[in-house]
């Protein structure tokens, strides 16, 4: 079949996406924002509830990406405009200047290496410092140095080419400008995953007052071995190791006052499963969920809350805390709660509190539903016509979503409606051509 | 035989997976020792093997050093065999000759806290990888002849749903329903939440859809008798009612048998008192408006799930709940709904709006504890209810007209049946299981996929989904090529059979056959190389390519310290 599918978001469901149209022999313009393919996935560390290492399960699919003959990616990409109609769509994209040639370099390091621009490293969630040309993390895809331009030097008016003058095979090139182009495609895939809600708003807690109180994402940093601490649970203050942590629910969601009024759906599980990684490599730590509802609705989710609870020891005490105090001395932490289960007022003393913090629609959301012509939610996610008569379609015929683009949701259902919306986009193409026969 | 450890050129690649790895093993003294083995030309460490960089370094030396056989000293086959697999096809070597030494999960995770032991084991790993690898043969995968079209078993909303995405691809579908009507459990069903309307609309929809499309065939009020085969060519037998037995042959089957709700005789006092009903009965009595007369009504949560018996959350039944109470509160407001509940499992945007709208239109929601449940008292003139309420630290009761009781989606009867037809493993409750969680669409049969309820507890837009996205998975990779077996196959001899039958009792994957002769012969596109008949022969007469006799047996040498005489 002749033309091709544009996918945006290189995060897992686009990935999938991606693959599941490549495999059919459909040509795919897979658009990722960031210069690097992955998404939120490969900052986890674990999946739920099977506990496989996220990335290990991530890389083989960005790499089958990259690798694929009828998938191209367009990194620092974003598209801009979008004309046409299903079946033939033009879309503008405007891509960012890398400055560095992925086919040219040989990730000798010279540029890293002589970079005087230090900035906080995003994807360690600020745990460690980066350059200002930088790899975001060994598995990244592609895998070359890219060039950060909001903390680079030389794009502050200075006259650093360090890196330039540095890189032995004429790499990097600082002069190199936003690129404009069109692609053709017969229908669009909107696959632009999810932010975290930030809890300094809901200043009961002490995000970014007190250095031991961190987000949920901020803790799989901690314990991925792919992390700032290689995988010990060392807190941010002393880098003491927290053997008494607390997880807090619902930081943002299910709430009227700050955040969103949903539920995000996966915080339970993503709670359950950091908890028991915590219980696996030191039994005699102390481990406290304070929760409204557990919510455990997939196959085998219940089982490892029930591990976690039973087996292992991790005490779940219904009740939103109050508030989070800190010990000035020794920076420990005194989450103060009421038990609704029992009406008593409590004070427990840990060494590390996560906020288990709500799903987002991504910002960037606005301006794409803009070029995409299609409507978002109040929330920010993007509005499917009808979920029965025609799901993950959204106003727009030919432009489909899946994953947390239009609605918080886990890497299995994003994974299952990638595929689903693949086949969407073969049928559309079909149409098109007005082929029949299998 | 091929038993020359020395004549193959083989390069190893050790993975220091970051910490993983490189943090308990010590990479340069297992380096050195590597370079000592016999046969090993090219021996390199790499921080990420399976990085673009690592993988490019692979081909580089793969050309470069002429390598003929490569090992990977890294993580498990089952995520990474194929990226280094898909490295030696971009050099030029063909892709069956790679072994994997899994000195991750078998010894830095495992061993952490004894580096020095973790790192001899590696040793050992990396030497048994040598000898076998030098004895692997190169295997191209055979074509296979791709029926295109595909039977769907079920006719509910996911199988109509991938039976139309798959028609209007050009696909034929035989769509095997037993009923005498298609739409399954949302025939039963009165509204569909998030958006109230009726399921009938839906329904009608879906079944006029499926009727007018001339690609798909529906055989109505039917059964499927047997499935044989393999992915591109299932050989299907049809029963129905009245008719005359069908046969026809189909690439692809999808499995969309849906579940049943759970009748739960005896508890909370269901089927002592006809007051006392489920969630389904509620529907059927909203749709023909039958509720006159109620003034309370009480919904139990989790009646019947998230117990020692079935410890799962059936996930659709708050969402049920809210729903219905919903509608009768819109229906009459006079009446009075309180949903007993333990954990509400409202999750997502939707679902959490019709939470909220539920309590907006007056919906009682009462929590109970795990250990205290609500307690039945069926027979008076109303049915009391008392539960303990937590949150006010007081018992409440109730009168109520009817009870509903929220019971969960349980594996319909059919299920074993098909799991042992089409050889799909099902999981402790009776749902059908995928092979990982995060491939949510890949079964272990090749070209079997399962959707909708048959798998686990989802709602009809869920359900919808998962329909299109096995379809997907349906109309990929038709291109030819068998994938995934690998090269791992059983092979008998002829001439060593004595036809004693074993393996043919033993083969889960019906693979095995009797010729005219009376001796066994394997179909290498049936076989999931497992290895239970090779290992069971009496006679030796089975070769599992790719884990032969002569490879083991220099493993187990390799692993004493002494080599295959020849």
């Amino acid at each position: 079949m002749n033309g091709s599918v544009l996918v945006i978001g290189g995060g897992v469901a686009g990935l999938q996406a991606s693959l599941g149209l490549a495999n059919q022999g459909i040509k795919v313009h897979l658009i990722e924002k960031a210069p690097y393919i992955g998404g939120v996935m490969a900052q986890l560390d674990k999946t739920f509830p099977t506990m496989n290492c996220c990335i290990c399960i991530l890389e083989p699919m960005m790499i089958e990406c990259y690798r694929h003959p009828n998938i191209e990616v367009h990194t620092l990409s974003e598209v801009v405009d979008v004309e046409g109609s299903k079946g033939n769509f033009t879309v503008r994209v405007v891509q960012r200047p890398r400055h560095v040639d992925p086919s040219r370099c040989t990730r000798c390091g010279a540029c890293i290496n002589v970079c005087p621009a230090t900035v906080s490293d995003v994807f360690q969630t600020g745990f460690e410092s980066r350059k200002a040309v930088y790899i975001p993390f060994p598995q990244a895809v592609p895998y070359a140095p890219s060039i950060d331009e909001g903390a680079c030097l030389h794009f502050e008016g200075d006259e650093c080419r360090a890196c330039e003058e540095a890189c032995p095979v004429d790499a990097i090139s600082l002069g190199e400008r936003e690129g404009v182009s069109t692609l053709n495609a017969s229908s669009i895939i909107v696959a632009t995953g999810l932010q975290q809600y930030d809890p300094t708003e809901m200043g009961e807690y002490g995000y970014n007052r007190y250095e031991n109180v961190i987000t949920s994402l901020e803790f799989e940093r901690l314990v991925s071995p792919y992390g700032p601490t290689g995988g010990d649970l060392e807190r941010p203050s002393d880098g003491k190791l927290a053997k008494r942590v607390a997880f807090v629910q619902c930081v943002g969601s299910r709430s009227h006052r700050e955040g969103v009024p949903y539920c995000s759906g996966i915080c339970c599980m993503y709670t359950a499963k950091e908890a028991v990684t915590v219980k696996e490599k030191h039994p005699d730590s102390e481990i406290y969920v304070f929760y409204i509802d557990v919510k455990a609705f997939g196959r085998d989710y219940q089982d490892l809350v029930n591990r976690a609870r039973d087996e292992l020891g991790v005490e779940y005490i219904r009740g939103k805390p109050g508030e989070i105090r800190e010990n000035p001395l020794t920076q420990d932490l005194y989450v103060l709660y009421e038990n609704t289960d029992t009406g008593e007022i409590g004070r427990k003393e840990v060494d590390l509190a996560v906020l288990s913090t709500a799903v987002l629609s991504r910002f960037e959301n606005v301006s794409l539903a803009e070029a995409l012509g299609v409507e978002l939610d109040e929330f920010g996610f993007f509005r499917v016509e009808d979920p029965f008569l025609s799901p993950l379609e959204t106003m727009r015929e030919g432009i489909y979503v899946c994953g947390c683009s239009h609605g918080p949701r886990d890497i299995s259902d994003s994974v299952t409606e990638a595929s689903a919306v693949a086949l969407k986009a073969v049928g559309d193409m079909r149409t098109a051509a007005g082929g029949s026969g299998g | 035989m091929s038993g020359n450890v020395s004549s193959q050129r083989v390069g190893v690649f050790v993975c220091r997976c970051g910490k993983d790895i490189g943090g308990v093993v010590d990479v340069p003294a297992l380096l050195e020792y590597i370079r000592g083995i016999p046969g090993v030309v090219f021996a390199e460490e790499d921080a990420f093997a399976c990085s673009t960089t690592g993988l490019e370094r692979i081909e580089d030396a793969i050309r470069s050093s002429n390598l003929e056989r490569v090992v990977v000293a890294a993580c498990t086959p089952r995520t990474h065999e194929a990226v280094f697999q898909s490295a030696l096809e971009k050099a030029g070597l063909n892709k069956y000759l790679v072994e994997m030494a899994n000195i991750r999960e078998q010894c830095s995770w495992v061993h952490r806290e004894k580096p020095m032991e973790a790192t001899e084991k590696a040793k050992d790993l990396v030497r048994m990888a040598v000898v076998k690898a030098c004895l692997l043969s190169p295997w191209e995968d055979p074509e296979v002849k791709q029926n295109p079209n595909v039977l769907v078993i079920g006719g509910g909303i996911s199988g109509m749903s991938s039976s139309l995405s798959l028609a209007s691809l050009g696909f034929h579908v035989h769509l095997v329903e037993r009923e005498a009507e298609l739409g399954g459990m949302l025939r039963s069903l009165h509204k569909l939440s998030p958006t109230m309307r009726d399921s009938s609309e839906f329904l009608e929809h879906m079944v006029k859809s499926v009727g007018n499309n001339p690609n798909i065939e529906v055989h109505m009020s039917s059964k499927v008798k047997s499935v044989t085969g393999a992915i591109g060519s299932f050989d299907v037998e049809v029963e129905s009612e009245g008719a005359e037995k069908e046969a026809f042959n189909v690439g692809r089957v999808i499995v969309a048998i849906g579940s049943d709700i759970l009748k739960p005789q005896g508890l909370y006092g269901y089927g002592r008192d006809e007051r006392i009903i489920t969630q389904l009965d509620l529907e059927e009595m909203l749709k023909n408006s039958d509720i006159s007369g109620v003034g309370t009504v009480v919904m139990i949560q989790c009646a019947g799930s998230r117990c020692d018996e079935r410890p799962y959350c059936s996930r659709i039944c708050c969402n049920t709940a809210l729903k219905n109470a919903q509608i009768l509160r819109e229906l009459n407001r006079d009446i009075d709904v309180y949903i007993v509940y333990r954990d509400l499992q409202t999750y997502g945007i939707e679902s959490s709006a019709l939470e909220l709208k539920a309590k907006k239109n007056g919906v009682k929601l009462i929590r109970y504890q795990d250990g205290k449940p609500p307690v039945v008292t069926p027979g008076g003139d109303c049915v009391a209810v008392r539960v303990f309420s937590p949150t006010i630290n007081e018992e409440m009761e109730f009168d109520a007209d009817i009870v509903v009781l929220s019971t969960p989606l349980v594996p319909t009867e059919g299920a074993p049946e098909i799991s042992e037809m089409l050889r799909l493993p099902l999981d402790d409750f009776g749902f059908f299981r995928e092979t990982h969680q995060l491939s949510p669409l890949d079964f272990a049969t090749e070209g079997v996929y399962v959707c909708g309820t048959a798998r686990s507890p989802k709602d009809a837009v869920e359900s919808t989904s998962e329909g299109l996205g096995v379809g997907s998975k349906a109309a990929e990779n038709r291109l030819g090529r068998r994938r995934g077996r690998g090269a791992a196959f059983a092979e008998i001899n002829d001439k060593k059979c004595s036809g004693c039958g074993i393996c043919i009792e033993l083969c889960p994957y019906n693979a095995i056959r009797k010729d005219e002769f009376g001796v066994s012969r394997a179909d290498a596109s049936l076989c999931g190389g497992c290895g239970v008949c090779a290992a069971s022969c009496p006679e030796r007469a089975i070769t599992m390519h790719h884990f032969t006799d002569d490879q083991l047996e220099a493993q187990i040498l390799a692993t004493v310290g002494r080599r295959p005489e020849k």
